[in-house]
């Protein structure tokens, strides 16, 4: 066991210096977020009328609504970039130096995913920084109380990042399918606006928005801000994180041999 | 017998066949030339010892662990040098190497003893501060067998490690290796096309085309083994 944490901590230690040496990936990582806070949601704020839904209690503004749908942005596009350099890996050969480790196969990718997660979650935290100087605070206690729904998201996106990657030979690739599958992602969730709004807009959009598990992911997210539980969201989180974990499993398997084709 | 030993081994990609029944084995204390063209399947072949990929038929065993029953025995009994360049860039030298040591368990202060001690043999020592993207090519082919050693494997696989690299520094590099099989009692498996890394007295292993074409002792180098290895491959010049 002391091995597999060993390796576990080895990895984390890697990514977390390689991000913290890459001081523009961290500027960008929030800029981002900001920009759409700052920019996007202020321009929004005239524009779009929020009723009363939980987890709030009392008309909220915009950028209030907007902050834990741009967690989960921030969690999504870390988790893809995370992912990223899983494809970059795979060309550059490190990679393979960490496959040949031994330990077992879902291990040394579980604790890539868990890196990249630990990474992604302390950028939103950063994010939350700057929300709340800019005025958009949350009750104490929901900050510590949305790690565990934080983490839940960022491992679920991660997941599908990496069985992602497995199935890509190059990187030029791997940009094809983060606009496929970010963008939806993104804007088929109730990051932006309610899914009542969506469903007054379109049923079709509404089913989609409410079938994306990043919307579940970032409803977590909400509701653990306002120290408030949505089993749903995290069951469905949770089941989508399973799942996508599986086929990443599937995608390294030495046996299905994705990975290796590009050997 | 120990050391590693490939049996049988068989391997396709879709349609096309990439090894056909490869089989050869290396004692301890042996250098072994895996010589082949490109596309000789030099690469699967290296993929299927590292457990990248499992093989369709055969089995390899490392250090007399089998690959196929204890795989993680098995790989931790053996160094590898890729034959593309499997450093972080933008950490050091000492950071790299405590990366490596983490992956196979080595930590605190075995694990500082064990970077030194491998940097030290390798004449790295000295840079260990610097970062990778600083180094040379030569000196990056020297960290990646560093690191390879570290946890003190019985099988050392290299990839083709001289690809790129100056006249000196692949000297200085075959000639390290060579040293390490021979005081050490290694296993390595060195796969190049590149004849004049191949010494006297050195196992040599022609693959071509996913066959063995000969297993021997190799009685040659230089331009007399590179008549000896295209006269074999049926190539009408050398790679």
């Amino acid at each position: 066991m002391t091995h597999y944490l060993t390796a576990l901590q080895a990895i984390c230690t890697r990514e977390a210096l390689r991000f913290f040496g890459q001081r523009a990936r961290l500027i960008s990582a929030l800029v981002r977020p900001l920009i759409w806070l700052f920019v996007f949601a202020a321009g929004f704020r005239a524009a779009l009328g929020l009723s009363i839904i939980p987890p709030y209690e009392t008309y909220i503004t915009y950028e209030t609504y907007i902050v834990p749908g741009l967690c989960g942005m921030v969690l999504l596009f870390s988790g893809m970039q995370s992912s990223l350099t899983l494809v970059m890996d795979q060309e550059m050969g490190t990679m393979r130096l960490l496959l040949s480790a031994p330990l077992p196969r879902w291990w040394l990718l579980l604790c890539k995913l868990i890196a990249g997660s630990v990474i992604s979650v302390l950028q939103v935290y950063a994010f939350l920084v700057i929300a709340a100087l800019y005025g958009v605070t949350f009750p104490i206690l929901g900050y510590i109380a949305a790690l565990p729904a934080m983490m839940l998201t960022a491992l679920m996106v991660g997941a599908l990042g990496i069985a992602l990657s497995s199935t890509i030979r190059s990187l030029e690739n791997f940009a094809g399918v983060m606009n496929f599958v970010i963008f939806p992602m993104f804007f088929l969730s109730s990051a932006l606006y309610p899914l009542w709004k969506m469903s007054e807009a379109s049923e079709l959009l509404y089913l989609l928005c409410a079938a994306n598990p990043f919307t579940h992911g970032i409803e977590s997210i909400r509701f653990a801000l306002y120290l408030q539980a949505n089993p749903m969201a995290w069951l469905v989180s949770a089941g989508a994180f399973a799942a996508f974990m599986l086929f990443a499993l599937w995608g390294y398997d030495p046996a299905k041999r994705l990975v290796g084709r590009k050997a | 017998m120990t050391g590693l030993i490939v049996e049988q081994i068989s391997h396709d990609w879709g349609q096309k066949r990439a090894l056909d029944e490869v089989s050869f084995a290396i004692e301890p204390g042996r250098f072994c030339a895996l010589l082949g063209p490109n596309g000789a399947g030099k690469s699967t072949l290296f993929g299927l010892i590292t457990r990248l990929f499992t093989p369709r038929s055969g089995w390899i065993s490392v250090a007399g662990h089998r690959m196929d029953q204890a795989p993680l025995v098995a790989l931790g009994q053996m160094g590898v040098v890729f034959q593309q360049q499997t450093l972080d860039l933008d950490l050091t030298v000492w950071r790299n190497m405590l990366y490596f040591a983490g992956l196979h368990g080595i930590t605190g202060k075995a694990a500082r003893l064990a970077a030194h001690d491998a940097l030290d043999r390798l004449g790295m020592a000295e840079r260990r501060g610097e970062k990778v993207r600083a180094l040379n090519g030569g000196h990056r082919r020297r960290l990646e067998i560093a690191r390879a050693l570290m946890h003190g494997p019985k099988v050392l696989l290299l990839d083709e490690p001289t690809v790129g690299l100056d006249a000196q520094s692949r000297q200085s590099i075959v000639d390290h290796v060579h040293t390490l099989a021979r005081e050490d009692g290694l296993s390595v498996l060195w796969a190049t096309h590149l004849t004049d890394e191949v010494l006297p007295g050195d196992q040599l292993v022609i693959l071509h085309q996913g066959k063995i074409r000969e297993v021997s002792t190799s009685s040659q180098t230089g331009p007399d083994l590179t008549a000896h290895f295209l006269s074999i491959t049926g190539q009408d010049r050398a790679e």
